[in-house]
């Protein structure tokens, strides 16, 4: 196995590209359905605005994820079937409504912003690069879901009601977001990503005091569900792909 | 430094925006440089101001047709993320420019990273507010003047 810059082999660089990745182009999709149907003029744009920066990321490491075999971005995004996608389940779960967006929202960008974060001095010069122009990004992202958050929490009867159903719906999403994969454990030790232990508490203090301010609390059930770092996805990410890859499987190659 | 690239650097600097056309690729700080080989071949190195802009595709094609007009044999666009831009690679004259557009611009290096309170870039009002954190392109956010009533865009600060 060829070892990579600060001894990070390519297999597990890709690996933590591809997955992390993923997690971007999923949920980058899942918002771009929105577009025509957001609540108000203003969501519409930033809804589009946040899938917008999450398909520049996933840009960004699908090239770097496919550069150990040769595949470049797109043969990454519309040429793999579900159990080669490796993103967290909790993106790939449907927009529902408003709240359940905003909810998975600040869920993923809360984690993404925590990971970036770290990543900014990390080992691999490439993933370096990509966290630092992502950590501002999902700023702004984290801060759009916060502001929701609160104001459809501490809203009115029916959107508390919204908001308590969405979080009842999404939690058990959210322990696959701290397991770590073996090729993650090994970059974890190269210094190139955190190890997301680290993270856990962090995410959970930020997205707990939230919830609190906003009259909300985490549900009282554990979080279970896990497999999508490794191929195991709800029957929700197919039919994402079938409408994502229809366009580029029916015409390959197609420009324009 | 081979012939020619000083021209080179010059007009590339002096490409447009094609989303803030009174903005140039040089005062938005996305030039980061450009060479010009023995044979006359030049490269351009451009960074995106957000990840996912879509108007990077089109910048490093203006940049190719202007550079190729002006008779340079080759020309190569490339982009790079780090180091990371940030609204502090504004050109000394951006800011200046984005408020004669009725723009407000980012607020400068050292201040707080998001603004609590933008003047108006049409009444010079500070009675504003923020309606949307993202605006009509990834670079802007929406705002409005409670004293002239006018709805104004922002050129938000990303550090």
């Amino acid at each position: 196995m060829t070892a990579g810059v600060a001894g990070l082999s390519v297999v597990d660089l890709r690996e933590v590209a591809l997955g992390f990745g993923d997690d971007c182009l999923v949920l980058s999709h899942r918002l771009a359905e929105w577009t025509t149907h957001a609540p108000e003029l203003e969501e519409e744009m930033a809804l589009a605005n946040l899938a917008l920066d999450l398909l520049g990321q996933a840009r960004s490491l699908l090239t770097l994820a496919g550069e150990a075999d040769g595949r470049d971005e797109d043969q990454l995004a519309y040429w793999r079937d579900d159990r080669d996608f490796r993103n967290l389940l909790l993106v790939e779960q449907p927009n529902g409504d408003f709240a359940v967006t905003m909810t998975r929202q600040l869920l993923f960008s809360t984690f993404q912003e925590l990971l970036y974060r770290w990543m900014v001095t990390g080992t691999e010069p490439r993933l370096a690069a990509i966290a630092a122009k992502g950590v501002m990004e999902a700023r702004y992202h984290v801060e759009h879901a916060r502001l929701w958050v609160q104001r459809l929490g501490g809203g009115t009867e029916e959107s508390h009601r919204r908001m308590c159903r969405a979080l009842d719906l999404l939690w058990p999403y959210t322990e696959e977001l701290f397991e770590p994969t073996e090729s993650w454990s090994r970059a974890a030790d190269q210094g190139a990503v955190p190890p997301l232990s680290s993270i856990e508490e962090p995410w959970r203090h930020s997205i707990e005091s939230l919830l609190v301010d906003s009259g909300l609390e985490i549900p009282g059930f554990p979080a279970w569900q896990s497999g999508g770092r490794l191929g195991r996805h709800s029957e929700h990410l197919g039919h994402l792909l079938a409408e994502m890859q229809h366009l580029h499987r029916s015409h390959p190659n197609a420009s324009w | 430094m081979p012939a020619g690239e000083e021209l080179a650097r010059r007009l590339a600097a002096e490409v447009p925006d094609p989303e803030l056309p009174f903005l140039t690729l040089g005062d938005l700080g996305i030039l980061r440089r450009v060479e010009v080989n023995l044979e006359g071949a030049v490269r351009v190195v451009l960074t995106p101001t957000y990840s996912g802009c879509p108007a990077v595709h089109h910048m490093a094609d203006e940049v190719r047709r202007t550079l190729m007009a002006a008779g340079f044999p080759a020309v190569q666009v490339d982009t790079e993320l780090s180091p990371a831009w940030s609204t502090d690679r504004l050109g000394p004259h951006a800011r200046e420019k984005l408020e004669a557009m009725g723009i407000a611009p980012p607020p400068p290096m050292g201040k707080a990273p998001v603004a609590l309170t933008l003047k108006c870039p049409h009444c010079g009002s500070l009675r504003t507010g923020e309606l949307s954190h993202f605006g009509a392109t990834a670079c802007k956010s929406l705002w409005r003047c409670q004293e002239c009533g006018e709805p104004f865009e922002h050129f938000k600060a990303l550090r």
